[in-house]
């Protein structure tokens, strides 16, 4: 049982960057960006044909983050340049990838069972896995969270905030609206190719598939976090995305530890996500719902 | 300080619903001019301001300020000398963010934007000053959100965001219409003050022809996307709504037809 939340609580950590970068296009930019698909593969992608080419784990790493602020990049100019809807743009950009993932690694699915990872000095200290990867995930999402909280308080980053919000206000302003959306874009499949990059070091293979689902596993994670742990200030936004992330694979492994077929998972979440995004209509009736009936005394 | 020069706009061309919303349109803006602007519905006033800040790109016809041609700059180009405020109380403020961090992002127009930090504290002791200016008691809430703020608020916060960075051109488009008419009021009272102060040159799009008539030194009526009326100095401080309905009589050969303006 142990084993099974520390194994959920290890992977949660590293979906969390993952989860940040959506939460960058999904809710500062207002874009859904489905280019996250591409790009958590395309990170994994990279780590492991890196890692199998005998490159250090950690370049392996930095190396994906350049992939996926190139993917980035890509939905970005097909979106502010060529005027492409971003919904499309992202899907655009995924489909390209999967060709794109699938030239890199040379083949569907890469094993890294001989390489050597970014987990080893933890586990050579004794660490099982689980437990090194917990240690992993906690470093990088520490300096990701302060490098994050720092950068969206500066100018460029009050300026990209503001986009998401009111794009007109932003030119007003004399900011490229396009240059902003671009930025985002990249700095979140960096960061998403990162997460792709971490994970498949730790499950020691990649797959042309693990992508698959995987934005509405991010969208999960930001709405959890943000209905469990809803604070305002923009650290603890970040935070509770961390925890969101977390709290989705503790229940996802409690779900299927009950004996729900690993097969209807994807079912599930994006029942879980449907219900979530429904959530403020609830709130909203159930409002009426009180006030109605406290209009009668 | 502004020349457009012979400016055409056709909205939805070759379409049925094909629209000519500006027709050689011209016009001279002189330093330290404050021009009303008013004309009923589709007449081609916000087009026209639009135009000048470079929201849509015109068909013919050049726009120049002060010297520099920039008919072909994008819109964020401009807006470096331009100062806008907005009909929709929602276009020109940021609402999920806090009024000293919207003030801090007009605070940097037309500056290069870095990776220091958004806001500094000298910054705020001059917002505090300037809301203070506005007399809504915006000072005592600096972090509030935005959004939580009422329209002519939000007016109020998006004219002293326009104007933080002394601005070449004012654009002011309807920026009272979706007010109720007490705020209306305190809105222009405050914009009056605020170009009187910084001794700006503006433009103000409006439907109220009392307004048009008590603000600004100079009048420009529009109708079916020419200026037909430009009235100045001494003849603008004469007028009456009576006159000028008269003279828009004359000019068009039609009754002002346009209940909002003639009500209010």
């Amino acid at each position: 049982m142990l084993q099974i939340i520390t194994g959920a609580i290890s992977l949660g950590l590293l979906w969390a960057i993952m989860t940040i970068g959506v939460y960058i296009t999904y809710r500062i930019l207002n874009i859904a960006d489905l280019t996250v698909e591409g790009s958590i593969t395309m990170g994994a992608a990279i780590a492991a044909k890196a890692l199998t080419g005998g490159v250090n784990p950690y370049l392996a790493i930095i190396l994906a983050f350049f992939g996926g602020m190139l993917a980035g990049l890509f939905t970005g100019i097909l979106h502010t340049k060529l005027k492409i809807p971003a919904l499309l743009s992202g899907i655009l950009t995924m489909i390209a990838l999967y060709s794109v993932n699938l030239r890199i690694m040379g083949t569907s699915n890469l094993s890294l069972i001989r390489a050597e990872t970014v987990y080893m000095p933890f586990q050579a200290m004794g660490l099982n896995q689980n437990n090194a990867a917990i240690v992993v995930g906690l470093i990088c999402v520490s300096i990701l969270v302060a490098i994050l909280y720092w950068f969206f308080g500066t100018e460029i980053g009050s300026v990209i905030r503001a986009t998401g919000n009111n794009p007109h206000m932003v030119r007003a302003q004399g900011v490229n609206t396009d240059l902003t959306i671009v930025i985002g874009l990249v700095l979140s499949n960096g960061l998403v190719a990162v997460s792709g990059g971490l994970i498949a070091q730790s499950q020691r293979f990649a797959d042309i598939q693990m992508g698959t689902g995987s934005i509405v596993i991010g969208l999960a994670s930001v709405i959890i976090g943000e209905v469990l742990f809803s604070r305002n200030g923009f650290l603890s936004k970040l935070i509770s995305l961390v925890l969101g992330a977390v709290i989705y694979r503790v229940i996802i492994a409690f779900v299927l530890k009950l004996g729900m077929p690993a097969n209807d998972l994807k079912l599930f979440t994006a029942i879980t996500v449907a219900i979530a995004l429904a959530l403020p209509i609830f709130k909203e009736y159930l409002q009426t719902l009180k006030k109605s009936s406290m209009g009668v005394d | 300080m502004l020349i457009v020069n012979g400016l055409y706009k056709t909205f939805n061309s070759g379409t049925c619903n094909q629209k000519e919303a500006l027709i050689n349109t011209s016009i001279h803006v002189r330093q330290g001019d404050f021009i009303s602007i008013i004309g009923g519905n589709g007449a081609g006033k916000s087009t026209l301001l639009n135009c000048i800040a470079g929201v849509y790109p015109i068909d013919r016809g050049s726009i120049v300020i002060e010297n520099t041609d920039v008919t072909n700059l994008p819109e964020h180009k401009r807006a470096t000398v331009l100062g806008r405020v907005f009909q929709d109380p929602m276009m020109g403020t940021a609402s999920n963010m806090g009024i000293e961090e919207n003030l801090a992002l007009a605070y940097r127009r037309g500056k290069k934007r870095g990776l220091s930090w958004g806001i500094s504290n000298k910054e705020r002791s001059l917002y505090k000053e300037q809301l203070k200016t506005l007399g809504l008691g915006l000072e005592e809430r600096m972090t509030t959100k935005v959004g939580l703020l009422s329209n002519g608020q939000r007016q109020a916060l998006t004219l002293l965001m326009a104007t933080l960075k002394k601005p070449k051109l004012l654009l002011l488009d309807e920026h009272t219409a979706a007010l109720d008419p007490k705020t209306a009021k305190k809105v222009l009272e405050i914009t009056d003050q605020i170009i009187k102060e910084h001794n700006l040159t503006a433009m103000m799009v409006t439907h109220n022809m009392r307004d048009a008539i008590k603000h600004g030194n100079r009048l420009i009526m529009m109708h079916e996307g020419q200026i037909i009326l430009d009235i100045n100095g001494e003849d603008k401080k004469k007028l009456t709504v009576e006159a000028l309905l008269d003279r828009f009589g004359k000019v068009s050969g039609e009754e002002f037809a346009n209940d909002r303006a003639l009500l209010s």
